[in-house]
């Protein structure tokens, strides 16, 4: 092998020495030192007795008074074009209408890693629904009427509606001011073009491996834009105070992010600025960063101290929040006949939509893990994030990697149909283990995917003959795809926590993370409860409030039970060492010689013991009558101090990432050959989640990620006709229900853990939906022989593939 | 123009003025701040607003209050009795049925609409009866499994 082709493990071929020394700093957690067993327990959910009773409140159910103003957009209906001329004063002079606000007066820009967004339009408007100005009324009736009498004048611009053409030199220029935008060091606009981050990949001698290869097969895949729906749409309340100061109740992944980003483009001081996040309805990456958020807040400051609420229809929340980019992947592999891969060459074209100010970093997300989980020798990748007249693309729940594996997944296996190999063993053959060199040069750390993808095969009997169809003109397949995923964020994304004791010795956490439904706040009150030695029911978690919540990047990337879980028991650490040094202090004894348990602080010397109560908040008394120790807090920290920069010219460098979440999922379809409908019988998961806090939960996250995956491999799309969203409503834009659910589901832990996690622990909130749409286009293949290259696979795509092979 | 209703919410009587155009879910949350009864779509498609009428599910965000006048309600806040949760509530926690929450009210509504008609429904019936709630989280296969523990909790109960 030469030494361009980089580095293979031990159980490939060659043991790379480096991996032994990959994190010396981190502070192991080994998952067998879980004293009181509730890690790996399944306490229910802390919160879910406020949840099936209607207790739970949550941004819209906030009360604020008959002096709560209703906020409305004015939106363009146009893809792209010049404002000439926006006449608000109709609007002004209607009775109850308080605020009226354009782009002229909040003329900065915002954005997480590209700023190249306003809160409203100012010259420019590049997507149907933009919003250009805002009202708050006394009524929504009476806000729906103002937006009616805002008059607009607008002179069309020729758009971009398919990211290859955008990224072409013949495409008009969605944003000529690109080379201006501020934006991290880790993006690469490409001024003059549409292309607002290019992301590239070149390792190894191209020319090599398409001579090594047997096979070199080139494939196109479309992944069209769909939307997270969460059923709670985006909502927010502002409200200034007589200092000025400003509150935001946000339904938010990211009040902390919200904050900063904000403040930034308001130009207000960060602490003039507080957001308040309590129950979230489901977010899938939506509500990350900011989207409409700006806009409460800037009529707000118009608002005279009255509160402004600013609620998403439906309608607004398909098409003007965020939307998932589209993506066009053009795919080519060279494959060995015994199934090795020799080169992987891809392109990928992403629909970034009208701003990309948090969807570059999906398309470098992309260009670093763009080989799929394999160990592959020669590569070469471009990931091309592209401006379009389309919606926002933001982040969603896979972050670029749903998209991608779409396409990977599906090559992968027709490349080994057409060798006449099995999928699974090609997979087995190729993919990363412990010690391979990844794509960027980074050496992979210890990984269960293999243990993943014979589990997950073997939940669907694999090697077994297919089991007999329910019916005439019925034929059943099974399809395996496999995926990985890192957190995609920032190297330095912190995360923060506090724990309070009070007089009764129970314990409050505040955090700055989110619960969205994935189970953060019972994750971090077993972790809480672990570390000091107290019971879960005595360990509340405080929703966020970033006036008194310790500080959070964000809510994504699957990072919460990692990095703030990281924190918390760091909290908890520093809190336990202060209650034993009291007690050390006053009964003359050794720390070493106490501990916590069950809430009692007991002496494994003199056998004596104390419940936390009695001394938590005022101290204890030492034997000369003075006092010692006091309230106790505890504190704890966490940011990832180990990755490094990647080479702009050739995507390398020591480690582009914390780590990977690896899993694969296997699946059994049957489809009707006469009308091209398919059934989902049964998703097997297989993740390694490094080491599951929460068993019960991580399986609810496996499970309901591959229905929402199979969601959107089989009915989803918005539709977008130059431009104009076509579909946005529940009855044209179907998501899955409880008659589609797959009939069955099998969801596997693997465990093989995470240098630096909460006890082995990494994260997999995301990943359940990665791998399902190209294993059931798989299965599909399988069972009928026809290969679907676009997304969603369809009843009707199916049917015409059928009646066109039958021709 | 305003409407003068009388009608029974969780049991309690309430005489109210409400404006014809407003549905049953607006003078829910927003007059009589009942807010475990969510607001999805405003189209009737989601089911996050379903309520009890006269011991039938409807999507409260399809009803106009004035429809409501003389109706008993059941909102998702007279699921339980006094701190005693129903048998649905409860297998909703133990099953895991509950991510984000948003929809659990609508759907436990609808779910005991089901048991009340038949308390001992088949899988096929369940998801039939669940179609008009949507969950993007939990993939619906625990809130199947836990209406399944509740009737056979209630079937312990009854027999």
């Amino acid at each position: 092998m030469s030494q361009e082709s980089g580095v293979r493990s031990q159980e490939s071929e060659i043991r790379n020495p480096k991996s032994e020394i990959r994190n010396p700093k981190s502070e192991i957690r080994n998952p067998k030192s879980a004293k009181h067993s509730i890690i790996g327990a399944s306490p229910h959910r802390i919160e879910g007795r406020a949840k099936v009773t209607g207790a739970a409140t949550y941004v819209d159910d906030l009360q604020f008074g008959p002096n709560l103003l209703c906020g409305a957009l004015k939106r363009s209906p146009i893809p792209h074009g010049i404002i000439k001329s926006i006449d608000v004063s109709r609007a002004r002079a209607l009775p109850g209408v308080r605020v009226v606000v354009t782009g002229q007066d909040f003329p900065g820009f915002t954005g997480l890693y590209l700023k190249d967004r306003r809160i409203f339009a100012l010259d420019r408007v590049r997507f149907v629904g933009e919003p250009v100005a805002a009202v708050a009324a006394d009524s929504p009736e009476i806000a729906a009427q103002a937006l009616e009498l805002i008059d607009v004048d607008y002179e069309p611009l020729p758009g971009v509606f398919d990211p290859e053409f955008g990224a072409s030199p013949e495409a008009p220029l969605v944003h000529p001011d690109l080379g201006q935008y501020e934006c991290v060091p880790f993006i690469f606009p490409q001024p003059g073009t549409n292309i607002s981050n290019w992301f590239k990949v070149r390792k190894g001698d191209m020319a090599q491996g398409w001579a090594e290869a047997d096979l070199v097969y080139e494939h196109r895949y479309r992944v069209p834009h769909v939307q997270h729906v969460p059923l709670e749409t985006h909502v927010c309340v502002a409200q200034q105070d007589v200092n000025g100061k400003i509150t935001l109740w946000s339904s938010s992944q990211s009040p902390f992010a919200q904050r900063n980003l904000i403040a930034q483009a308001l130009h207000i001081n960060h602490s003039k600025l507080r957001v308040i996040t309590p129950y979230v309805g489901g977010g899938f990456g939506s509500k990350a960063g900011v989207s409409m958020e700006g806009a409460a807040v800037g009529l707000a400051m118009h608002a005279k101290g009255r509160p402004v609420k600013l609620r998403m229809t439906r309608e607004e929340e398909f098409y003007t929040t965020f939307v998932r980019q589209g993506l066009v992947a053009h795919v080519k592999m060279g494959m060995t006949q015994d199934g090795r891969i020799t080169a992987m060459e891809n392109r990928f074209y992403w629909d970034g939509g009208a701003s990309t100010e948090y969807g570059v970093n999906i398309t470098r997300a992309a260009g670093y893990s763009g080989t799929g989980p394999y160990f592959v020798p020669n590569i070469h990748v471009d990931s091309y994030c592209v401006y379009t007249n389309h919606p926002i693309g933001g982040p969603m729940r896979g972050f670029g990697m749903a998209e991608m594996h779409f396409g990977i997944e599906q090559h992968i296996d027709q490349m080994a149909h057409q060798l006449g190999l099995d999928p699974v063993q090609v997979r087995l053959k190729n993919c990363l283990k412990e010690g391979d060199e990844t794509l960027t040069g980074m050496i992979m750390h210890p990984t269960g995917l293999s243990e993943c993808i014979r589990k997950a095969a073997e939940a669907i009997c694999w090697d077994e003959p297919q089991t007999l169809p329910s019916g005439p003109h019925k034929t059943r397949g099974k399809g395996l795809a496999c995926m990985w995923k890192a957190p995609a964020m920032p190297p330095n994304p912190g995360s923060s926590a506090t724990i309070r004791l009070s007089e009764d010795g129970a314990a409050t956490v505040s955090i700055g993370g989110v619960d969205l439904g994935q189970g953060a706040l019972t994750v971090m009150a077993q972790l809480a409860a672990e570390g000091l030695g107290i019971k879960i029911e005595d360990v509340r978690v405080n929703t966020v409030d970033t006036d008194y919540s310790p500080y959070e990047w964000q809510t994504v990337a699957s990072r919460l039970t990692w990095s703030m879980g990281n924190a918390v028991l760091m909290a908890a650490d520093d809190a336990r060492t202060k209650i034993l040094r009291t007690v050390a202090d006053a009964w003359g004894e050794d720390i070493d010689d106490l501990d916590i348990i069950e809430g009692q602080v007991v002496s494994y010397k003199t056998e004596e013991a104390i419940p936390l109560r009695d001394m938590v908040i005022y101290g204890l008394q030492r034997p000369d009558g003075t006092w010692t120790g006091g309230p106790v807090v505890g504190e704890g920290r966490f940011m990832p101090e180990y990755v490094t920069p990647l080479d702009p010219e050739t995507g390398q460098g020591p480690r582009a990432v914390v780590h990977f979440t690896t899993g694969a999922q296997a699946v059994e379809v049957e489809v009707d050959t006469e009308t091209g409908e398919l059934q989902v019988l049964k998703i097997a998961s297989a993740f390694d989640v490094g080491h599951a806090i929460n068993p019960e939960m991580v399986k609810a996250q496996m499970e309901g990620g591959a229905v929402q995956g199979m969601s959107t491999a089989l009915l989803e799309q918005l539709i977008l006709d130059q431009g104009i969203p076509r579909n946005p409503n529940f009855t044209d834009y179907r998501i899955a229900t409880a008659v589609d659910a797959p009939l069955a589901t099998e969801n596997i832990i693997v465990e093989v853990p995470q240098d630096d996690g909460p006890f082995g622990a990494r994260g997999v909130g995301e990943h359940p939906m990665v791998p399902t749409a190209p294993a059931i286009a798989n299965a599909v293949y399988h069972a009928v022989g026809m290969r679907l290259d676009s997304m969603p696979i369809t009843s009707q795509k199916v049917w015409e593939g059928l009646a066109k092979h039958t021709s | 123009m305003n409407h003068t209703i009388h009608f029974k919410v969780n049991g309690e009587r309430y005489d109210l003025s409400v404006p014809g155009h407003h549905t049953l879910l607006q003078v829910l949350r927003e007059q009589l701040v009942l807010t475990g009864t969510k607001n999805g779509c405003e189209a009737g498609e989601c089911g996050a607003c379903a309520v009890l009428m006269n011991g039938e599910p409807v999507n409260s965000c399809m009803v106009l209050a004035a429809e409501a006048d003389g109706a008993e309600i059941v909102t998702i806040e007279g699921l339980a009795h006094d701190s005693q949760l129903d048998p649905l509530q409860d297998a909703f926690i133990e099953a895991g049925a509950i991510q984000c929450g948003f929809c659990t009210p609508g759907v436990l509504v609808n779910a005991r609409a089901l048991l009340n008609r038949n308390s001992d429904p088949s899988e096929p019936e369940i998801r039939e009866a669940l179609v008009g709630n949507l969950c993007r989280c939990t993939g619906y296969i625990r809130i199947i499994e836990a209406v399944k523990m509740a009737a056979r909790a209630g079937k312990e109960v009854a027999g």
